[in-house]
């Protein structure tokens, strides 16, 4: 195969990674701090829409990529004010936050359905973009693509190299403890699902101002969960997170590929392959004990009232 | 101001029946102020979504017919969710029932008996319980996480499904529409009242309400699931398995999900076609809770949730309201059902920050 080509299709393999990699750095930080946040899905078709509406009516994607991540915190609230104020159930009212959102952004979106999009375009950085085959590969892309990189660097570091990263990682780990060393665990849990909540919005922005881009009703077509699985996957560590996400950037990739290389399988076979690979992934990762409790949040997913 | 929550005593009976019809007021008063915000007449959108249709024969027949699959599937999810297994999937488990059912009509369409009903619905609901025990059989051998691999299963189902209808099972005189050939007389199931639209399949949802009723609530294995949902550890003492729990509550969901897809297929559509999925599955979740995870209270919720789809169709016909406006609702109300849920456990207390001695 020409050299020419590898470089295109392993850009199309950033592409499509980069949804994937966003929403699971934010769950990440949100699971880190003990919530267990199933609106991934939710919050990332807010975003997506919210992108996609503000861009077109400003004509400038950035200014829609900035509201997405903003539509994805406020919405986020939502599932924080019920599960951290009221205790509710994490994961049925994740899956409200889900549901509600499927919803909203099919009725907010109507009017954008079929209309061309704006695609945000790539940046490249002057003198290195024009190296050889590499160039624009790693420094021809999106700001999307860019920031995803730096936020998995700034949440490694965060969490491991920081006082407050410390402070969320007891949180997850033991709120009451965590509460009786007087840790706000109400208010960190509530910054964390925000934050998640942003990130999600983005990688939903990028659905529709990069990857697509268009407005497709139910466009996010399953990525919140395959982030959700992601997470489980790189055992609650930002720096595996890339190796999943690409992992399944590249399968995502492969079906598009199969049929132009001519291989006769169906191509609802192939559009199923992510999600056969997620639940093959998952079952690896499950029959892998040790590795998965050594990182789990302890606390993950049980709800926490404080005392008085 | 802070919120506070004081845990009660006792739970409270009360808030315990109050707490759906709290629901529903919220989100009626939000769809109060949802539409005057989209420039509509509250009173009369309200009106058209939630009364109009109970004001006609034939759209109560629509409401009975749209609430039949979303009873039968929050019926076996209400088993789930109270024995602590997350099936979300039940979208997948209604598709493939609806088309595991529909083998034997599709191979054998000229086959007439009185005993090809009775066999489908066993089929579908062999499919459906088959497809759910993927997720239940990783979860008690492996411990994998069921929220992500049952919701996996269902996009791969929808893939499964489009692709026979495309192809091995497309009606070759179908005009290029995908969908098999059409079931023939003793393939469809019968009609609830003559010629009407809903059919026989109300009449399983009633039965299997009424059964799984009894079944929770009066038997011993009704007393498991509880246990086992509330507090494992208690009922592993007890002598209760776990992983058996997880594999009988998947396989009677998955069967019932099966049961709601093939009596759609045999009873609504007469064919195998692409529009099997609606997301029933997805909407059965809400009805499951709205229900308060009891078979009785479903068959309510069941209605209600499907007069929103009928008034949300009456309301895009009558006013121009986006008929979107219904998952909007839904949500909305899924919400709502969660956070009055709160006031059963808790007393809320509002307390101003002076007072609130620091922590919150």
């Amino acid at each position: 195969m020409d050299a020419q080509i590898v470089v295109s299709i392993l850009i199309s393999v950033c592409v499509a990674s980069t949804p994937l990699l966003l929403a699971a750095t934010g769950e990440l930080v949100v699971e880190r701090s003990g919530v267990l946040n199933l609106g991934v899905e939710g919050m990332m078709i807010i975003g997506a829409v919210a992108g996609f509406s503000v861009a077109q009516i400003t004509g400038n994607p950035y200014i829609g990529a900035l509201v997405a991540i903003g539509a994805g915190a406020v919405f986020s609230l939502l599932f924080a004010f019920l599960t951290l104020s009221l205790v509710t159930n994490q994961v049925a009212t994740g899956l409200a936050l889900t549901i509600l959102g499927l919803g909203l952004s099919g009725m907010i979106g109507e009017g954008f359905v079929g209309q061309p999009g704006i695609k945000m375009t790539p940046i490249d950085i002057p003198i290195l973009s024009d190296l050889p085959l590499v160039g624009k590969l790693l420094f021809g892309q999106d700001a999307i693509f860019y920031t995803s990189l730096i936020l998995v660097g700034l949440v490694s570091w965060f969490l491991f190299r920081t006082r407050a990263g410390l402070m969320l990682r007891s949180v997850g780990d033991n709120a009451k403890s965590a509460h009786a060393l007087g840790i706000p665990v109400i208010r960190i849990r509530y910054m964390a699902v925000m934050f998640g909540g942003a990130c999600s919005g983005l990688a939903g922005a990028h659905l529709s101002l990069v990857y697509v881009p268009q407005w497709v009703e139910g466009m996010t077509a399953g990525r919140g969960w395959i982030a959700l699985a992601l997470v489980v996957f790189a055992s609650w560590r930002p720096a595996r997170l890339l190796v999943g996400a690409y992992l399944f950037g590249a399968v995502t990739i492969a079906q598009f590929h199969a049929q132009a290389l001519g291989i006769s399988i169906p191509a609802q076979f192939l559009t199923s392959l992510p999600y056969l690979a997620t639940i093959i992934v998952l079952v690896i990762i499950a029959r892998n004990r040790r590795m998965t409790m050594i990182n789990t949040p302890a606390s993950l997913g049980q709800p926490f009232v404080p005392d008085r | 101001m802070i919120l506070f929550l004081e845990k009660r005593a006792n739970y409270s009976p009360l808030f315990s029946a109050l707490s759906p019809v709290l629901a529903l007021a919220f989100t009626l008063v939000f769809g109060t102020i949802m539409f005057s915000m989209l420039g509509v007449d509250p009173a009369k959108a309200l009106y058209t979504y939630f009364v109009f249709p109970l004001t006609d024969a034939y759209l109560i027949e629509q409401i009975i017919l749209k609430a039949t699959p979303l009873i039968l599937i929050a019926i076996g999810l209400s088993v789930c969710f109270r024995s602590g297994n997350w099936n979300i999937g039940a979208e997948g488990q209604y598709l493939i029932g609806g088309m595991f059912g529909a083998i034997i009509p599709v191979y054998f369409n000229d086959f007439q008996s009185p005993l090809l009903l009775p066999m489908m619905m066993i089929m579908g609901m062999i499919g459906g319980a088959l497809f759910a025990a993927i997720p239940a059989f990783l979860k008690a051998r492996f411990g994998t996480n069921e929220i992500l691999t049952s919701l996996m299963l269902v996009y791969i189902a929808q893939q499964f499904v489009d692709w026979l209808v495309r192809g091995p099972w497309r009606d070759p005189q179908g005009m290029g529409f995908p969908g098999t050939k059409s079931f023939n007389e003793s393939a469809i199931l019968p009609e609830l009242i003559p010629n009407g639209d809903a059919h026989f399949g109300t009449v399983f949802a009633v039965l299997v309400a009424i059964g799984v009723w009894f079944m929770l609530s009066k038997t011993l294995k009704g007393f498991e699931v509880t246990v086992l949902g509330e507090c494992p550890r208690a009922g592993r003492f007890a002598g209760f398995s776990t992983k058996q729990m997880t594999i009988f509550a998947f396989l009677l969901s998955g069967a019932l999900a099966g049961l709601a897809g093939i009596a759609e297929v045999s009873g609504s559509v007469e064919k195998l076609d692409d529009k099997l999925s609606l997301g029933y599955g997805f909407t059965a979740i809400i009805v499951a809770f709205l229900g308060r995870l009891n078979p009785l209270g479903i068959l309510v919720a069941g209605l209600i949730l499907a007069l929103s789809y009928i008034g949300g169709e009456e309301a895009k016909i009558a006013l121009q309201v986006s008929n979107r406006a219904t998952n909007v609702f839904q949500g909305l109300l899924l919400f709502f059902v969660l956070a009055c849920d709160t006031l059963i456990h808790y007393r809320i207390r509002l307390v101003t920050s002076s007072k609130a001695g620091g922590t919150g």
